[in-house]
């Protein structure tokens, strides 16, 4: 079946043909036609963000909670410089999300036409793949093949820039059809690794789980296997930042997040162990501390879709390259039968171990006097919804470790936050995109109150819209991880770290007629929090927490798993070294 | 000191200071990678390679297959080899790149280089450039009473040693191809 239409309509046919239902975007110049086409049909919904970038993120949050491919539609020259922050947010979370760029017709390419950048070439090194199609029967097959690539093998952002005369201009529809693309990256595992990585869970004595995003990434069913194997096994598990809820934070095998932020027992485990399965996690720095050191009496597996994530940091004995879901299917089967064989009685003894790394209980705080600890107020946050069908966003510095430290995840896909470039600015935005493909749900996006003015403009999305997305600010007042730094590295100079003349928090939601909920007082916190759960609106949280609070533990950057400084502690002697830490 | 314990002035805290101790032995490879012909594919090579920080020290490209619409670009780089193993998976990793070959640990390979070096002088200088030019095959390509202008095909260490050859004798200025390679036998 061909059909002929022009460029814009092809799009949004390509769109439908692929289940789009949410695009995210901002119109301008070089794709009103494609506008003017949504416009006119009902199949999908658009949604103004107020920023380019708040449209990436948009597209994100709706791909991490949904496992679907995002989707964000902006103009030509600032609409694409704008997304760039997005794509490589994307990029280097793996996230699976489709932009769609208008450009000068191909006739002015070159000219430095009015609102003209070279897309593909700015766009080249922050998205897994890119297109400038320059003929409009070939846009539709782009568009699908875009689609394949974003979602086939390691996930990532890609772009299809679209000059505004093949917009116009009449062309053939190529419908969505089996994938004819080079592009079919290796899903299964290699069976003779699978079987050495058996043998190895056959005899571990000391073995833990190290998992990550790619487990997410690879759909429901990989986290349904991981769950059994971990069972089965009885081994202890740990997941990166991108992990979390892959392994439910319920389960008794559950070690916690590990890395510069994560738990002791997790850590530890991962520095002691003597064999180390990593699944679908990627040895970054935040995770493996100072290299040298990390986990050096153990055997290492890495089962990753990404050869070139193999032996990119740490050198590993077993790499298996494939699908996550499908080598855990073949690990299984391959265990199995074989008998479910472990080293039941030593893997007993290093349980004992952990239970007394456990019992150092790291993050344990105390809430005293009468300004809330953002540690208490997240806990507060966990115990009122942890019952709500609840999807959290965070941005990015202390309050996001905290999160991921006293919040626990149950499921996959509720979890959205930056991981790997670190976006201030990414958590507001990702949380529309995850209320628009969950309206029912409970979205919160945890927030200091210095990343979250960095897309505060988003509030007009959430007001138009409808979203009833739950901004919870914790509120020092401070770049929270810089001062932090700053007092722990930098003499105690809090070079820039301050914010003043910061607004209201309360009178700016009344200003975008939402809600604003302030709080300072411990005493009023659950109240409050209620307060916010059960309004049927966009609500902003401004929760006044402890100006000078560190976010522990740590692995301090350049030492090892087991260098970790711990929380009260080390901190009252950082404070008493005050003297001395000046330079 | 900090209550981390960092002395004064140490760098070694930095996050990114955990280059892990993997061979540092730097091995030179060719790499022939075959890669869809289309716009912007040797910007997404280049761009991998200045990206991550990879050496180039030689880069050919050209179309050889113009129905299948591929290119082999040939790639002559320097690094350890961990990086060498992370380059070509890397390469690996762009859409448009269909097979990566390290003709270096794949089998025999040979290797051949063309240059064009113009040599000005007169005289005894003249004649030995000449002379020099016929016991390295090198070809003439154009002639002045003044110059020649040499053609020279071969490894690159032969250009390398003609070219140090021709320094001395009026070496005015030359253009090289960089590498073309090809695995030997079937």
């Amino acid at each position: 079946m061909t059909r002929q239409m022009t460029g814009a309509k092809m799009i949004v046919q390509a769109l439908i043909d692929q289940g789009v239902d949410t695009v995210f975007g901002y119109p301008g110049g070089a794709v009103l036609p494609i506008y003017d086409e949504i416009f006119q049909q009902n199949s999908i919904r658009h949604i103004l963000v107020r920023h380019e970038q708040g449209a990436v993120h948009a597209a994100e949050g709706y791909a991490r909670s949904t496992g679907k491919p995002g989707v964000a539609l902006v103009t030509s020259g600032p609409g694409a410089t704008n997304a760039v922050t997005g794509l490589t947010d994307a990029l280097m979370d793996s996230i699976p999300i489709v932009v769609l760029t208008g450009q000068v017709p191909t006739f002015m390419i070159g000219s430095d036409a009015f609102q003209e950048a070279d897309t593909v070439g700015i766009t080249r090194p922050c998205t897994k793949h890119n297109w400038l199609v320059k003929e409009t029967d070939k846009l539709s097959g782009v568009i699908h093949e875009a689609f394949h690539v974003a979602t086939k093998g390691r996930p990532g952002p890609v772009l299809v820039d679209i000059p505004k005369d093949v917009q116009f201009a009449n062309g053939t529809y190529t419908p969505k059809k089996p994938s004819v693309s080079h592009y079919q990256p290796q899903v299964k595992g290699d069976m003779d690794a699978i079987v050495e990585l058996v043998e190895e869970i056959e005899k571990a004595k000391r073995p833990v789980f190290y998992t990550g995003g790619g487990v997410i990434n690879s759909g429901p069913a990989a986290s349904q296997l991981l769950r059994e194997l971990v069972d089965a096994t009885g081994f202890p598990i740990t997941s990166t930042l991108m992990g979390l809820g892959c392994y439910p934070a319920s389960g008794d095998k559950w070690l916690g997040m590990l890395g510069m932020h994560g738990l002791y027992e997790a850590n530890m485990a991962m520095h002691d162990c003597d064999l180390m399965i990593n699944i679908g996690a990627r040895f970054d720095d935040r995770i493996t501390g100072v290299v040298d050191k990390f986990s050096p009496n153990s055997k290492k597996a890495h089962i990753d879709i990404d050869p070139s994530s193999i032996n990119k940091v740490i050198r590993v004995d077993i790499p298996i390259m494939g699908d996550v879901g499908h080598v855990l299917e073949d690990l299984l089967k391959v265990w199995k039968s074989r008998g479910r064989k472990t080293n039941s009685e030593a893997v007993a003894k290093w349980w004992k171990k952990i239970e007394e790394w456990r019992a150092v209980d790291c993050l344990k705080f105390t809430q005293k006097g009468k300004i809330i600890k953002p540690q208490h107020a997240l806990s507060r946050l966990e115990a009122l919804t942890k019952e709500h069908d609840r999807y959290i966003c965070t941005e990015v510095g202390q309050h996001q470790m905290w999160a991921a430290q006293y919040l626990n995840f149950e499921d996959p896909n509720r979890w959205m936050t930056s991981g790997g470039l670190g976006t201030m600015g990414y958590g507001f935005p990702a949380s529309i995109g995850v209320q628009m493909a969950h309206p029912e749900s409970l979205v919160i996006n945890v927030a200091g109150e210095a990343s979250w003015l960095m897309n505060m403009q988003e509030m007009g999305t959430a007001m138009q819209f409808n979203l009833p997305v739950k901004q919870f600010i914790l509120n020092n007042e401070r770049l929270g991880m810089v001062r932090q730094w700053q007092e722990l590295l930098h003499g105690e100079r809090y070079s820039q770290s301050w914010s003043e003349a910061l607004p209201d928090f309360v009178k700016l939601a009344e200003a975008f007629g939402a809600k604003g909920i302030r709080c300072s007082d411990p005493d009023d916190l659950d109240a409050a929090i209620m307060e916010m759960i059960t309004y049927e609106g966009p609500v902003i949280f401004d929760c006044l927490v402890e100006k000078h609070e560190n976010c522990f533990p740590m692995i301090p950057s350049g030492k090892a798993h087991n260098e970790m400084i711990m929380g009260e502690v080390d901190t009252s002697t950082a404070i008493d070294a005050e003297g001395k830490v000046l330079v | 000191m900090s209550a981390l314990k960092i002395k004064k002035g140490a760098t070694s805290h930095s996050a990114y200071n955990l280059r892990p101790n993997f061979s540092d032995v730097e091995e030179r490879h060719t790499l022939a990678v075959l890669v869809e012909n289309e716009p912007g594919v040797l910007a997404r090579v280049i761009g991998l390679f200045s990206g991550r920080g990879y050496n180039i020290d030689s880069l050919t490209v050209a179309e050889v297959d113009h129905t299948g619409h591929l290119s082999r670009i040939t790639i002559v780089t320097t690094g350890t080899p961990q990086v060498i193993e992370q380059i070509k998976a890397q390469l690996g990793r762009i859409i448009s790149v269909r097979e990566v070959h390290d003709l270096t640990v794949e089998g025999a390979s040979v290797e051949r280089e063309l240059a064009i070096l113009k040599v000005t002088g007169t005289g005894d200088k003249r004649v030995e450039a000449l002379r020099l030019a016929d016991i390295f095959r090198a070809n003439v390509v154009d002639s002045t009473l003044e110059s020649f202008v040499f053609e020279i095909t071969g490894a690159p260490e032969k250009i390398d040693a003609f070219t140090d050859l021709m320094r001395p004798l009026g070496l005015s200025e030359m253009a090289r191809t960089g590498v073309a390679a090809l695995s030997r036998g079937s």
